[in-house]
């Protein structure tokens, strides 16, 4: 008996292992589990009484992978260590599940004699750490579960399985199914897992302990297939076998399309597996652990982990949400507006099981909203994701109407209607009249600050921002801001709204264009600054997507219209004064909407021409004739450097103004808002990862190339000369120590 | 530093490199066999004053494999003094084959050696030996790695080279083979290969197609297309950002066809030709090779011809003779645009997409034929040149002598 794994033997002298870590929802990989299966491995190896043994999980998961909070800790600490203590601290864990299937012999010997048989009882999901369990055990056998997940999703954190992962996977399915599985991390059921030999055996989950017992029981001694006698590689690998040489080819530039060169945790990936085809097990798990330690050396696994896990999920947990308020359910939606947004909210708020009264000025407008919901319950029953019983449900839930009486019930009111400020004005008042005198009225605008759309509320202190972003079904976030009277209570009532609707909150104070659509606009107009300047279209957007945004600036520029640029440009302008920065971006968009007419997408003809057949868009030819291009190009460094630090700097001056309070909402905002670089962590990972003092001195001369938006805040100057970070060491949820 | 010529050249014909052309049958080693005897025949030479057998072969393996060079001179009853070792630079193997023979003479290490080249493309499939650059994974995502038909569609689109340019300049390539075949230029060097039984397999490159027009190449496919979309196109506008989208022009009518074959060139000093009752034909002004950018990877001519220019001390006014190895169309027309060379000026008797691309013999090939081309029309000065994968360009300069 340990503290994580429970120890029995049963009269057949089979021993029973069952992992289950006290105090924890979900069995991880940690620093005791890994003591805690020592200990179970040599008590099985050195009894004689003991024939062998089944693990299980005691939780109704088997196991999920490594402890992310352990791992990131690893990433970033240690710089005292050597190479050689880190590499022994990394492959301990790969180490002891060698030690388990070898018995801890000699390579003859075990060839010769086998070893005490180890058997996997599969009781629910397998990932990362524990699937390598798994894989490291003679037989595995799962139980019979169509949802459960059996997967090495280590690559979504920028790390590769380091317990065996990329060896065994592959000696059991071949190459090409397990580099598809490892690079994507994406899972596979038990029965899709048994086709592919990843596992033995698939049994009634109440049936999974006995099958693994009687396995072990028929088989006095074990031998993994890679540690017999002339193994044979399915499929085949190695640099002198056809189809996998084949394979590498293809798998390289695929990957390499795929990540743009930013995620060395695919690389690393195939490296293992190309090199760990070649070699002996032993070996091959050498190699293995040196690209895993690799990896939690560059800051790429630490950054992701830490904003794409840890912070996001405290965010989805609450982190965010003031204490005191008593935890409320909204139960009645009021949707004012079915335009593209509203009709979105709606969707994902009846699928939170929620009432939603859809409002428009026309009972018709207000179906045609409804029928994005209708369009999305169709597609979900026609793939079998929705039954037609729960689709009806959710249409029911969603009343349309063009009576303003009708919001009398509701407990939230969001407005998404057009962004005109008269409009918004009349409908907000007339909501008012309508509902109760203490019900949350909030708005989606995503270009009005909210303290001025208060006003048109008597109740300020109950009015806020709740920014989705489009398609509202797909995007993972929302951005509440606060405008200057919203209350704690107020703020709570948004925020388990958002938790309702399972989407990842950030809260943010009230600003021109908030937080992340002002930062977002950076990276655009930067784009737009270098076309007016003469850069080469096609340079600044493939430039673009090799900094790791997911498409190019102009691109995404066209996507959302240049009009509406233009548009938002000249009111920040005006609103601005003095205080407006000017941009070469400013005459490009002036050219392109007033003189050009090229409104984006939308009018079929931007940066990019929207062929009508529907053809795939290319270049507007003629962008050259009208901002002709320079002799001398930049370098591609330089245009990264541009796009990725421009919008840092908007992020830190967010930071310093307030308009963020924490920068790890402004890296989890980044990546899932606008999509800054996930490779980075973020804005603030980046300016952290880069140093502050460096990345001042690049602003610098960015500022003095190119002007004065580049100029980084005093905050970062004092940072920099104080020596401080945004993130404390290890995974402190990031402010600066001030 | 004594001087280098060439004392003779022979070149096997180019037999369709699949399971139905005319030299499937014959081994690799009989072809640089063949070849050897060929030399050794025609100058009725004691080979015991032969140092060395330098032979290119760019998939030295199985039946190519394990020092070809060596085992051929064995299989040709040279004596056994005369050494052999095998070389690989890719496409060039066979003209840095025979500039290291050169080289040996030069320095004095040796007196008469041959150099040449021999694939045997139909039995032994390129890229069968491997090789970590496109495999590796940490190689090929360091250099960007593509495959040579991307590097030739991104020659035709940096370069402004359209599939129109590039199938005219295939349609030529057809009609001068022919031409030149017909009008007897290649007779003096092309031997013809026996099989076991001695008859005749092949006295005539193989993969000439004369009717060969803008309308039979429109129809062509893009050979690079679905590989491109597949992740190379991507690859390579990662290195060439500016570059919105790879033009693919190329396709099998306009890239080098797949064949077999072998060249030798024999090459002395001028007491030892003398000595041997030699007439010199050439003598070497220079050679060099150079490494240029992987990923374009054809490239590699120009920045080699300048080198070895400047190495002879002469300038491009200088070459009365330009020889350029077609592996695609592209890699020719942007060597002519660099060094303003007019196409009635280079490959004037065709080349390797008309009459195919031995990889390891070609540079020795078309060294002869810039030799045999300096003296039918009583020209002085030629330059050879070849693009070589991974980014590289070797470049020999001889003067009739």
């Amino acid at each position: 008996m340990t503290e994580t794994i429970n120890f029995e033997v049963d009269g057949d002298g089979v021993a029973l292992l069952t992992i289950d870590l006290k105090d924890q929802s979900m069995n991880v990989v940690n620093e005791q589990f890994t003591n805690d299966l020592s200990e179970c491995i040599d008590r099985v190896l050195s009894d004689d009484a003991i024939k062998g043994a089944v693990i299980t999980s005691g939780k109704s998961a088997f196991m999920a992978g490594a402890d992310l909070n352990m791992l990131g800790s690893m990433a970033g600490a240690g710089a005292e260590m050597s190479l050689e203590d880190k590499y022994e601290a990394v492959s301990g864990f790969s180490r002891l599940l060698r030690k388990m299937e070898t018995g801890g012999k000699p390579a003859k010997v075990l060839m010769k004699e086998g070893t005490k048989p180890f058997a996997a009882a599969i009781n629910g999901l397998a990932l990362g750490g524990g699937l390598e369990v798994c894989l490291a055990c003679h037989y595995r056998v799962a139980a019979d579960n169509p949802k459960l997940q059996l997967g090495l999703p280590e690559s979504q954190v920028g790390l590769l399985p380091g317990a065996g992962g990329t060896q065994r996977f592959p000696r059991l399915t071949g190459l090409q199914m397990a580099a598809q599985s490892i690079t994507s991390g994406k899972p596979l059921n038990p029965q899709t897992a048994m086709g592919l030999g990843l596992i033995n055996m698939v049994k009634a989950a109440d049936d999974v302990v006995a099958d693994a017992t009687a396995w072990v029981k028929a088989n006095s001694s074990a031998l993994q297939p890679w540690d017999k006698k002339g193994f044979k590689y399915p499929g085949g690998a190695g640099a002198m076998n056809p189809k996998a040489v084949q394979l590498f080819i293809g798998a390289n530039a695929m990957a390499q399309k795929q990540t743009q060169h930013n995620y060395p945790a695919i690389e690393a990936i195939l490296s293992c597996m190309y090199e760990g085809g070649i070699v002996n097990m032993d070996t091959a798990l050498k190699i293995e652990s040196k690209y895993f330690l690799k990896l939690l050396l560059d800051p790429t696994a630490g950054n992701m982990i830490r904003t794409l896990f840890i912070n996001k999920q405290a965010a989805e947990k609450g982190a965010l949400r003031p204490k005191g308020p008593e935890k409320k359910k909204v139960k009645r939606l009021g949707m004012a507006g079915a335009g593209l947004m509203g009709a979105g909210i709606t969707y994902v708020s009846a699928l939170a099981g929620m009432d939603v009264v859809l409002f428009d000025i026309s009972k018709d407008n207000a179906e045609k909203g409804k029928d994005y919901s209708r369009g999305l319950v169709k597609k979900g029953i026609s793939r079998g994701k929705v039954t037609q019983e729960k689709g009806d449900a959710l249409l029911d839930r969603i009343t349309t109407t063009d009576d303003y009486a009708d919001f009398a019930d509701c407990d939230l009111i969001i407005e998404a209607v057009f962004e005109d400020a008269a409009i918004k004005k009349s409908v907000t008042e007339k909501i008012e009249a309508a509902i109760g005198k203490d019900v949350v009225f909030a708005s989606n605008t995503s270009t009005m600050p909210i303290t001025e759309l208060a006003r048109n509320f008597t109740r300020p202190e109950q009015f806020i921002g709740i920014h989705f972003f489009s398609p509202v079904d797909k995007m993972p976030l929302v951005e509440i801001i606060l405008g200057e009277k919203t209350d704690e209570a107020t703020q709570a009532v948004a925020l388990d709204y958002v938790s309702q609707i399972r989407k990842c909150p950030i809260v943010v104070n009230d600003s021109r264009g908030f937080y992340t659509s002002r930062c977002f606009g950076t990276y655009v107009s930067e784009g737009y600054a270098m076309v007016q300047e003469g850069v080469k279209p096609a340079l600044i957007d493939n430039v673009g997507k090799m900094s790791g945004m997911p498409v190019g600036p102009l691109a995404v520029g066209d996507e959302v219209a240049i009009d509406l640029g233009y548009k938002i440009g000249m009111a920040t302008q005006k609103a601005l004064g003095d205080k407006y920065i000017a941009s070469p971006a400013d005459a490009f968009v002036k050219t392109m909407v007033v003189d050009l007419e090229r409104f984006g997408r939308k009018n079929g003809k931007g940066c990019y021409v929207y062929p009508e057949d529907g053809s795939k868009k290319y270049l507007w030819p003629e962008l050259s004739e009208h901002f002709p291009e320079a002799a001398e190009q930049p370098s591609a460094d330089e245009i990264k450097s541009r796009l990725l630090v421009r919008q840092a700097i908007e992020a830190a001056r967010c930071f310093e103004e307030g308009v963020l309070i924490d920068a790890s909402s402004g890296d989890v905002g980044s990546i899932l808002g606008w999509g800054f670089a996930p490779w980075s962590g973020g804005p603030f990972s980046f300016i952290d990862t880069m140093g502050v003092e460096a990345f001042v001195v690049e602003a610098d001369r960015l500022t003095q190339a190119y002007g004065v938006r580049f100029t980084p805040p005093q905050l970062l100057r004092d940072m920099a000369k104080n020596g401080e970070t945004f993130y404390v060491a290890g995974n402190t949820r990031g402010k600066v120590a001030a | 530093m004594t001087e280098a010529y060439i004392y003779d050249a022979v070149r096997t014909p180019r037999g369709k490199g699949r399971a139905d052309g005319s030299l499937h049958e014959i081994t690799p080693i009989q072809l640089a066999t063949q070849t050897l005897e060929a030399l050794r025949h025609r100058n009725d030479l004691d080979t015991s004053y032969v140092d060395d057998v330098i032979l290119g072969c760019v998939t030295p393996v199985g039946e190519q494999g394990a020092d070809i060079a060596r085992v051929a001179a064995i299989n040709a009853n040279y004596a056994e003094t005369t050494a052999g070792f095998q070389i690989n630079r890719f496409c060039a193997s066979g003209l840095e084959a025979t500039n290291i023979a050169a080289a040996k003479v030069m320095s004095g290490e040796a007196d008469m050696a041959i150099g040449g080249g021999v694939e045997g493309m139909s039995r032994i499939p390129m890229g069968s030996d491997g090789g970590a650059w496109p495999t590796d994974p940490s190689v090929a995502f360091h250099s960007y790695f593509v495959p040579q038909g991307i590097s030739a569609d991104l020659i035709a689109t940096k370069y402004g080279i359209s599939r129109d340019d590039a199938d005219a300049y295939a349609v030529e390539s057809h009609r001068r083979a022919k031409a030149s075949w017909d009008a007897h230029h290649f007779d003096n060097s092309v031997i013809p290969i026996k099989d076991v039984v001695g008859m005749t397999a092949l006295a005539h490159d193989e993969t000439i197609r004369p009717e060969t027009s803008m309308q039979t190449l429109g129809a062509l496919k893009p050979s690079f297309l679905d590989m491109g979309a597949f992740g190379f196109d991507n690859v390579a506008t990662q290195r060439y950002p500016e570059i919105e989208k790879i033009n693919h022009i190329h396709h099998a009518g306009n890239s080098s066809g797949i064949v077999d074959g072998a060249a030798g060139i024999l090459i002395g000093s001028k007491e030892m030709g003398e000595k041997l009752g030699l007439k010199p034909r050439a003598k070497f002004r220079s050679m060099a090779s150079i490494g240029s950018e992987p990923t374009i990877m054809l490239t590699g001519p120009s920045f080699a011809a300048e080198k070895a220019l400047k190495k002879a001390g002469m300038s491009k006014k200088d070459i009365d003779v330009w020889e350029l190895n077609e592996a695609f169309a592209s890699v020719v027309l942007r060597f002519m645009q660099v060094l303003d060379i007019d196409h009635s000026d280079i490959n004037v008797n065709g080349g390797a997409i008309a009459m195919g691309h031995p990889l390891g013999a070609t540079g020795a090939m078309i060294l002869g034929i810039a030799l045999d081309e300096l003296e039918r029309s009583g020209k002085e000065t030629a330059l050879a040149t070849l693009c070589i994968g991974a980014g590289m360009g070797t470049a020999t300069i001889i003067e009739r002598v």
